[in-house]
């Protein structure tokens, strides 16, 4: 048990934390020098740090991830998701969108193509959802910043927001809220090219540039926002703002989050020096999720394909789910972290 | 032919319509080359990522990825 134990630490430590690579910085910016434990010494070892961290496992998990990703397109999410009903239906369809390839310009397109195919609009919300807040990327990299039990929790609460938030929309009889071009639309069955794995091969490496491209102005600044929490902005304050015990904090964090449209690389950083200066675990966890499930250009473009109605409930039902969540990780932090 | 760009709203969508133009060109290619950007024209054809390329009806690619090279490849007669 205590061997287990040890490699698993390991692996968690350096495979995942990469302490060595923080170790070898801390070493080159001494021989430079620097102190690092001091104010420039300490905020440039966190950017660096972070910032190797973030592309390298990054890098990695994309290429890995978007070659599984190949085999689930959003015409084929749809198909296995016409055959399912009820609860299963949701529940599979928050699992899709953790595996679906998807960018918020493609959000309305699988919106559309999901109601047009008959898929009842809990379903197609339960998908929604989950596709930007919950990935295989993200539990990785969560697991490297805050532990495997944060991380999995994480990604276990983010599914159940997704299925119990369709659910809800379903039930509050949101289906006639739906843009009516959408529902005249004839449902027809367009076919994805055939790909071999080549194909995959090079689908995977495209979707690592483009993705890389796409989030590293966001990793970038959200790790010069981190080093700056993590180095300069008193505990005092973080903590009297946003600390565990503070009622508000997770209410606070998750309003903020909401219009904010960042990659959800980009807040961990963020979430990391909050964190290190003492703000509540849940605080930061629903500031991350309200960043990425809900963003201000994302609900725009939804607009363009629901009515206010349908929009204002999707926005309430979400927000609420990541308060609870907050509430619930801020109740734990002790056996948590 | 009848060649469509499908999608809006992303930068990926402006360049591969660009590179689609492009590869045509440098091809002789005798098209007709449309860039959609109506989402009800999208929901019609059954498209649900983009940026896709649209030839003659057929689906040849759809998703991130697309360059002028292999917009060249594809559409090679």
């Amino acid at each position: 048990m205590e061997g287990l134990n040890s490699i698993w630490l390991f692996l968690q430590e350096q495979v995942l934390g990469m302490q060595w690579l923080r170790a070898l910085i801390a070493r080159g910016l001494t021989a430079l020098g620097l102190d690092v434990a001091g104010l420039w010494g300490g905020m440039l070892l966190f950017f660096l740090y972070d910032m190797i961290k973030i592309f390298l496992l990054l890098s990695i998990l994309i290429f890995g991830i978007s070659y599984i990703q190949s085999y689930f397109p959003p015409e084929r999410t749809r198909k296995i998701l016409g055959r399912f009903h009820g609860l299963g239906a949701n529940t599979l369809a928050a699992l899709l969108g953790t595996v679906t390839p998807f960018c918020s310009c493609s959000s309305i397109p699988i919106f559309m193509g999901f109601t047009s195919a008959g898929l009842p609009i809990g379903v197609t919300f339960s998908f929604l959802i989950s596709s930007p807040m919950v990935d295989l990327g993200s539990l990785v990299l969560l697991m490297s910043v805050f532990g495997a039990k944060v991380a999995l929790l994480y990604v276990f609460l983010g599914l159940l927001i997704a299925v119990l938030g369709g659910t809800i929309l379903e039930k509050l009889g949101m289906e006639k809220y739906v843009e009516d071009f959408i529902k005249a639309a004839p449902p027809i069955q367009a076919q994805g090219p055939e790909l071999r794995r080549l194909d995959r091969l090079e689908y995977a490496k495209a979707q690592l540039l483009a993705t890389i491209r796409k989030v590293a102005p966001y990793i970038l600044l959200g790790v010069c926002i981190g080093a700056i929490i993590h180095n300069v902005i008193p505990e005092s304050w973080v903590q009297g703002l946003l600390g565990q015990e503070k009622a508000f904090s997770v209410i606070l964090a998750t309003a903020v989050g909401i219009p904010m449209y960042a990659d959800i690389f980009g807040t961990i950083p963020v979430a990391e020096g909050l964190l290190y200066k003492g703000a509540g675990l849940g605080t930061v966890l629903s500031f991350m999720m309200a960043v990425t499930a809900l963003s201000l250009p994302s609900l725009i473009m939804l607009k363009k394909a629901v009515k206010p109605r349908l929009l204002i409930a999707f926005v309430g039902v979400c927000a609420a789910g990541i308060i609870l969540v907050g509430y619930f990780f801020n109740g734990f932090q002790g056996v948590l972290l | 032919m009848e060649i469509l760009v499908i999608g809006a709203g992303c930068p990926s969508c402006d360049q591969v319509y660009t590179d689609t133009l492009a590869a045509a060109e440098e091809l002789g290619l005798d098209a007709h080359i449309r860039k959609v950007e109506d989402l009800v024209e999208m929901v019609q054809m059954g498209i649900m990522t983009v940026p896709a390329l649209v030839v003659d009806g057929r689906v040849l690619a759809a998703g991130p990825g697309l360059n002028k090279a292999k917009i060249k490849k594809l559409l090679r007669p």
